[in-house]
């Protein structure tokens, strides 16, 4: 099932809604480059509340959306990971150093509004 | 009580199967929400591992519960190129695919116990279990 791409004024949010096989994260890794350039994002919310585990797979692919997002201009925040989904992956050995994280959607959301409004005061 | 299920692994669609039935068998046998995780997490990663290494393979797991312990075994198995150096494979930040290294040794670290059997051109079988006592 495809990950849907909602876009909301300067943001996307993508919301995971089931597990993906690793041809479907492959899939949603090229729509979300593609959705990010074609709608000029400033910010991605990468939604996986809905995930009940992240292997080193899924999670390196969501750590280079981020930075492929990056390269586009936008910043990448990822919210909603449950707790024993964290716990996992820090036994794993997997921290997804360099993504913005956040509680949940609103969290995520009042995350990029204060990067955005920072960036656009300082110009 | 006891259960067993093999998940051949040939397609990236198997390893959500495999580790779906890992979880399933896991909260049946009164594991914690994050027992389980953990156990679907370790799953995930050698049915990988059998993609990128042999092609493929088989998962079998099996739950047993007696009065002391209840008790989930994963066995992995297939007849690919074989790992040529074990114990190498099981230290953090090596990889033989090019990836980041993390894969054996983070997997050892989700689950109690862990062994490899591996002779190089034979194949694998990774056994692991995870157990708690009633």
């Amino acid at each position: 099932m495809p990950v849907p791409i909602l876009k909301q004024g300067d943001f996307l949010i993508a919301t995971v809604q089931s597990a993906l096989s690793d041809r479907e994260v492959l899939q949603f890794q090229d729509d979300l480059a593609e959705r990010v350039g074609s709608f000029r994002s400033r910010g991605v919310i990468l939604d996986v509340t809905a995930l009940d585990m992240m292997d080193s797979f899924v999670s390196r692919a969501f750590r280079s959306m981020a930075l492929m997002a990056k390269l586009k201009g936008a910043e990448t925040v990822i919210v909603g990971i449950q707790p024993e989904v964290a716990f996992a992956l820090v036994q794993l050995g997997l921290t997804l150093e360099g993504v913005n994280t956040a509680l949940d959607l609103e969290e995520g959301l009042a995350f990029l509004r204060s990067l955005t409004r920072r960036r656009t005061d300082g110009r | 009580m006891g259960d067993e299920v093999r998940v051949p692994i040939v397609y990236d669609t198997d390893i959500v199967a495999a580790r779906s039935e890992g979880r399933r068998m896991a909260l049946e046998l009164g594991f914690s929400r994050t027992d389980a995780t953990l156990l679907a997490t370790a799953i995930s990663e050698v049915a990988r591992n059998i993609l990128i290494h042999a092609r493929e393979g088989i998962i079998t797991i099996s739950s047993s519960l007696n009065d002391e312990i209840a008790e989930i075994v994963v066995v992995a198995t297939d007849e690919g190129p074989g790992i040529q150096d074990v114990e190498m494979a099981l230290r953090d930040g090596y990889s033989s695919s090019g990836g980041l290294g993390l894969g054996l040794p983070g997997v050892r670290r989700l689950m109690d116990e862990f062994r490899i059997n591996s002779e190089d051109g034979k194949g694998t079988e990774v056994s692991m279990t995870m157990w708690r006592r009633q």
